[in-house]
């Protein structure tokens, strides 16, 4: 495929015109500049409109009302599953439960599967680059479990070292790790890790909160065993996210939160649970997010995952030439140094400005960043950096908005004077 | 908020005033802004006469929360520590200047957080802070 880099910022400029928000400006009357869709993306009306046509048409609590609005609630709500199932290519739609997030689902895999599984002199191996949600939870499970927590090292660039990975491997039952680093952008080499892990007996969990998303995800083309996701990374609402595991896997887990819903009988004195995915979703559950998170899948697979990775990879790889003119005024540019090797994420500092200054005079031009540690302390510690500024971009980043960017790093250079 | 950086406000951030360690501090506190990951330590030193004689303050974080505890140094000089527990954020406000936006206002306040920590000796809370 070849394409021009004006036809691809114009095909970013159609779709962007799908988002709402992006057509507004700031009090200041600046143009919205969106550089921050790693910690949450924008909304395309269509999904917008599904929650409104929810509400609005066939509200309606599932799995049990017998008349028609009923119905059609509890049909949307699982048709959404079927469609997350395919988005992921799971072999069954009955694979994907429902969260809140990513770190819900991150929590019930070590509730429920590690609780249940690990005992003293067993392994739990993650990364140094993990964002906390994909940390704190094996750190209290090994606390609970006397389980040992070890790390794979990364370098400065957040690749992970893997020469000695069978080593580490020794004794682990499951191994944690993100797709893709939230803080650098580097991409772990699943393909290469899994089948290592495997060979080792042990389970692999994705954290693809940052890789769902923006690239192709084939849990069965992987292997992997569990892969937890969020969706209002990925065009869909707030409080709505999914794992997806493996049947056996799934099948032979304990409930994690109990009650309604999940139960198949309940006596006074004990309960017999429901198959899955239900046994994992007690409660009512999020029926409006969810249908819409089916058409937030529907939209990015209209557009095309792999079109958004190549989409991402350009605008990532201009973004990373234009700020580079910057480095000899001070500009220190963190992660993979390939486009190609990265996710569409760019952490930096600029001279000694902190972040948090910089994110402030960015926001008066209208230009969105996050600023801080990005729920990575350990590895900010690591790397000794108290705070890093960090644009990110999405299917709807345009070469305009890289150049907003550059222009209001500009007016951060004379605001800090300097030269 | 462009207002802000205003060329004092650079100053006392790259120039920090009262920086380092007392040998022999009366009271000691430091505490961290989880949000923009700004650190800072404070030691204060009480003469025969009640009133602080020497405060020293040592930290890391963004123009706003360090330049502000660097203000508050010079400011807390001569106070007497329960002076310095009942120390409103006025004299924060009145040191910076005006145009702190709300997003920024806990980086401004964290030195006289542990300021006022310190005097107290517990953690200082404020009345707004309830539910973060």
């Amino acid at each position: 495929m070849s394409v021009t880099t004006s036809s691809v910022d114009e095909r970013a400029a159609q779709i962007a015109a799908d988002f709402p928000i992006l057509q507004t400006h700031t009090s200041r009357g600046k143009r919205l500049v969106y550089l921050d869709s790693a910690a949450s993306s924008q909304k395309p009306k269509v999904v917008i409109d599904s929650l409104v046509d929810y509400y609005s048409n066939y509200n309606a609590n599932i799995h049990r009302g017998v008349y028609e609005i009923a119905a059609r609630a509890t049909d949307a709500f699982e048709a959404a599953r079927a469609k997350v199932a395919r988005f992921v290519n799971a072999a069954q739609t009955e694979e994907i439960i429902w969260t809140r997030n990513t770190t819900e689902a991150i929590n019930l895999v070590s509730f429920s599967w590690g609780l249940t599984n690990l005992k003293p002199g067993d392994a739990i191996l993650t990364t140094q680059l993990e964002h906390h949600s994909n940390l704190v939870p094996w750190q209290l499970l090994a606390a609970k479990t006397g389980a040992e927590l070890r790390f794979i090292e990364a370098d400065d660039d957040g690749t992970l070292r893997l020469d000695n990975l069978d080593e580490l491997l020794r004794g682990v039952k499951l191994l944690a790790l993100s797709h893709i680093s939230n803080t650098l952008g580097s991409i772990a080499p699943l393909a290469q890790i899994i089948p290592r892990a495997h060979a080792a007996g042990a389970l692999v969990l994705v954290d693809g909160a940052q890789s769902v998303p923006h690239l192709p995800v084939d849990v069965q083309a992987l292997d992997i065993d569990f892969l937890a996701a969020s969706g209002h990374k990925m065009c869909g609402p707030t409080g709505i996210g999914f794992l997806y595991g493996k049947r056996a896997l799934l099948d032979a887990m304990p409930p994690f939160l109990t009650g309604g819903d999940m139960i198949k009988s309940v006596a006074y004195e004990s309960a017999t649970f429901n198959e899955v995915p239900w046994k994992f979703e007690a409660g009512t559950s999020n029926i409006a997010d969810a249908i819409a998170l089916g058409v937030a899948c529907d939209y990015l697979d209209a557009v095309g995952m792999p079109w958004i990775r190549e989409h991402e990879v350009r605008i990532t790889r201009y973004a990373l030439e234009r700020l580079r003119a910057l480095v000899p005024r001070g500009l220190e540019i963190y992660g993979p140094a390939r486009a190609e090797d990265r996710g569409g994420v760019i952490s930096f500092n600029f001279a000694d400005i902190h972040a948090h200054d910089l994110a402030s005079i960015l926001d008066l031009e209208g230009v969105c960043v996050r600023a801080g540690h990005h729920c990575t302390m350990p590895l900010m510690d690591k790397m000794n950096w108290s705070a890093t500024a960090r644009a990110s971009f999405y299917l709807y980043s345009t070469e305009a908005d890289v150049d907003a960017l550059i222009a209001a790093l500009e007016k951060a250079a004379v605001v800090f004077k300097i030269a | 908020m462009d207002d802000f950086y205003k060329e004092y406000i650079l100053d006392h951030y790259r120039n920090p005033r009262n920086f380092g360690h007392l040998e022999h501090p009366t009271a000691v506190a430091e505490d961290l802004n989880p949000l923009c990951g700004d650190k800072v330590r404070m030691e204060l030193s009480v003469g025969a006469d009640g009133k602080i004689d020497d405060v020293k303050f040592t930290g890391k974080g963004c123009a706003i929360s360090q330049a502000s505890t660097s203000m508050l140094t010079e400011s807390l000089m001569g106070k007497t520590l329960p002076e310095v527990a009942t120390l409103s954020q006025d004299v924060v406000l009145e040191n910076v200047g005006i145009g702190i936006s709300p997003t920024r206002m806990k980086c401004a306040m964290l030195g006289l957080k542990v300021a006022k920590s310190a005097a107290l000796g517990e953690i200082a809370t404020w009345p707004d802070e309830a539910g973060h």
